[in-house]
């Protein structure tokens, strides 16, 4: 095709240097026709790859929205085979096991990321760090509640308490650790040379410097991380399953079994009760929209800098 | 000149060097011992990890040895334990939701990244990908049971009724199974890939680009020859880690895949998986089925180590020079 429209104008304007010929756009071409195939095949992919998300949110809405009550948050779960009830437990729950593994990993994982990024002279350790770092966020969750079962529950290792939300709270730690140290490193390494030295240039010693000037220069990037961190952990269930394990009643304290929202979405799907199946779907409803709202103000922050 | 000179002098001792308190010192050690212990944190968490589930699967090692991972029966009640169902199901879900995510996740990740549509529509693509991510499993798990198995089952069984001559699709669906617990881990891991691809597409660079449609190419042509083969190690590395994570799924898998502890080679009929046997079993056993179990979670460990080491170092290595 093209050999041809070459010689064509060759032998209309045989001095011409260059072919005089207009652009055209050819659609039946072989190539425009194979282009707009994979065109569409890539639409088709992009909408089949969004179309989850529209049908999980719509039954979550739906099923969970239509049981939202303010007694959903101010009861206890029913025994099988009753009406009603709330997950008030849960919902305490979750938000009590969220905050233990926050409290553990969020300062260790800063100071992780100081580390990586500002006091190690990336030599054979540090390496070796992120390198584990990258290993441990590969761990499956399930494995997490494996390892603190072993170290915490089967070993009571605090007050001859076995299952416990604190155990619960160690489990998700693990797993929001090397998120946060990630997110520290990074946006530790996004701060500008020229602010430690103009730092350093006055007098500030180094914890200073770290403290007054690097860290509040990362907070955005550093809070966006934390943010999702905490959002993915409170949605985790396959390491609370035998770690903080479940309670039908309110919560006794950090040392005893509890109830959250993920355990009990689990434990109520596969239960034969219609009551039961229905607290699962209002259970999903809370958990998505707190974790969809996590997910949202994380954006907001992380946008704040861009302006 | 005399007042030139005071004023000198005292500038210099305004400017004299002074010596850090001891306490500042103190301090200033001491916040960078604490960071180095934050930091090793990470490296002991990791190797009790190993050493907790290690040593907890020792009487089972012993007891069982290799034949472990090749045997099939799970009786508590006569202490016979094989993981073969398990392992079997662990690949197949994962290595068969991968090949359907893989086109899928890249295909979603060309169109978010060129410019076949608006921009808008081409964030709010992102968005929704990455809040898909953001949806506990659990949640998609209760989704699966009640929504997405009854909807499909029709289609498990036309299947069936095609393809029932081989042995991969010779039983009817009729609930649980390994083909539904397939099509959630393509929901779970189809982000994962999506926003890496997005990013290796993203880094290519410009100039790559219009020196493609410079000789040119048409837009597909570009994404093949240029676009696909400079960005290929980031997906591949990408496509490991979400192996990873297939292999170590846990709650959805469990909820769906019917938690069989018999071999069925067909796709339609109930499976297990390394992660939902852990679920299951875990809170409950005593004894050498509790050692079995974390024979398996070593099994588990061993997997999705040797999958996050390969995608590390294809990333690392196999990165093309342009």
């Amino acid at each position: 095709m093209a050999t041809t429209s070459i010689r064509s104008s060759k032998n209309n304007q045989p001095n011409a240097l260059f072919d005089r010929r207009p652009l055209n756009f050819d659609p039946t071409l072989k190539r425009n026709r194979i282009n707009r195939v994979l065109t569409s095949i890539a639409g088709v992919f992009g909408a089949l790859a969004v179309l989850p998300l529209f049908l999980v949110l719509l039954y979550v809405l739906f099923q969970g929205g239509r049981l939202l009550s303010p007694t959903l948050f101010t009861q206890l779960p029913p025994p099988p085979g009753l009406d009603g009830g709330g997950i008030g437990n849960a919902v305490i729950g979750t938000i009590l096991v969220t905050l233990i593994a926050s409290v553990i990993a969020i300062p260790i994982g800063v100071g992780g990321g100081i580390y990586l990024n500002e006091y190690s002279t990336r030599g054979w350790f540090s390496q070796f760090i992120s390198f584990g770092n990258d290993i441990l966020a590969g761990v499956p969750s399930i494995i997490t509640g494996v390892f603190v079962y072993g170290i915490v529950v089967s070993t009571r290792l605090f007050f001859n308490q076995s299952f416990s939300a604190v155990a619960g709270g160690l489990a998700l730690a693990v797993l929001m650790l090397p998120t946060v140290i990630k997110t520290t490193d990074e946006g530790l390494k996004l701060v500008p040379q020229e602010l430690r030295w103009g730092s350093y240039g006055i007098g500030a010693s180094k914890f200073v410097t770290v403290m007054r000037v690097t860290l509040p220069a990362a907070f955005t990037p550093i809070a966006t991380g934390v943010v999702l961190a905490i959002a993915r952990a409170a949605g985790e269930t396959a390491p609370l399953i035998f770690t903080a394990l479940f309670s039908p009643f309110w919560p006794e304290g950090i040392f005893n079994p509890i109830a959250t929202m993920s355990v009990l979405i689990f434990n109520f799907s596969i239960m034969p009760y219609e009551a039961q199946n229905e607290l699962a779907w209002a259970a999903s409803f809370v958990l998505v929209i707190m974790i969809l709202a996590a997910n949202l103000i994380a954006r907001w922050i992380s946008s704040l800098s861009r302006n | 000149m005399p007042t030139d000179s005071a004023t000198t002098a005292h500038a210099a001792d305004a400017y004299l060097l002074r010596r850090r308190p001891p306490s500042e010192k103190l301090l200033d050690t001491g916040f960078r011992q604490l960071s180095l212990v934050m930091a090793s944190t990470v490296a002991v968490v990791l190797i009790s990890i190993f050493l907790v589930v290690f040593t907890g699967a020792r009487e089972a090692i012993g007891e069982f040895g290799l034949a472990f991972l090749t045997t099939s029966g799970w009786d508590p009640v006569n202490q016979q334990y094989g993981a073969f169902v398990a392992i079997y199901g662990t690949l197949v879900t994962s290595i068969l939701s991968l090949t359907i995510a893989v086109p899928l996740g890249v295909g979603t990740a060309i169109l978010i990244t060129e410019d076949v549509l608006p921009k808008t529509i081409r964030d709010a693509v992102g968005l929704m990908v990455e809040l898909l991510a953001a949806i506990p499993s659990v949640v998609l798990g209760l989704w699966a049971i009640f929504v997405m198995e009854p909807a499909i089952r029709p289609a498990l069984n036309l299947l069936h009724a095609w393809l029932g001559w081989s042995p991969f699709f010779n039983t009817t669906a009729q609930g649980p199974g390994m083909a539904p617990a397939i099509l959630i881990l393509v929901v779970m891991v189809l982000p994962i890939i999506t926003a890496i691809s997005r990013d290796a597409l993203n880094q290519v660079p410009v100039e790559l680009r219009q020196g493609a449609y410079g000789v040119g190419t048409t837009r597909w042509g570009a994404i093949f020859s240029v676009i696909l083969p400079a960005a290929v190690s980031a997906i591949t590395g990408g496509v490991m880690l979400s192996l990873g994570r297939a292999m170590g799924e846990t709650m959805a898998v469990t909820m769906i895949i019917g938690n069989s502890i018999n071999f069925n080679i067909s796709l339609l009929a109930p499976g297990n998986t390394i992660a939902s046997m852990l679920a299951n079993q875990f809170g409950e056993a005593d004894g050498i089925q509790v050692s079995a179990l974390m024979y398996a979670a070593v099994i588990l460990m061993i997997l999705t180590f040797t999958v996050n080491v390969l995608a590390q170092w294809i990333v690392r290595r196999l990165s093309l020079r342009y």
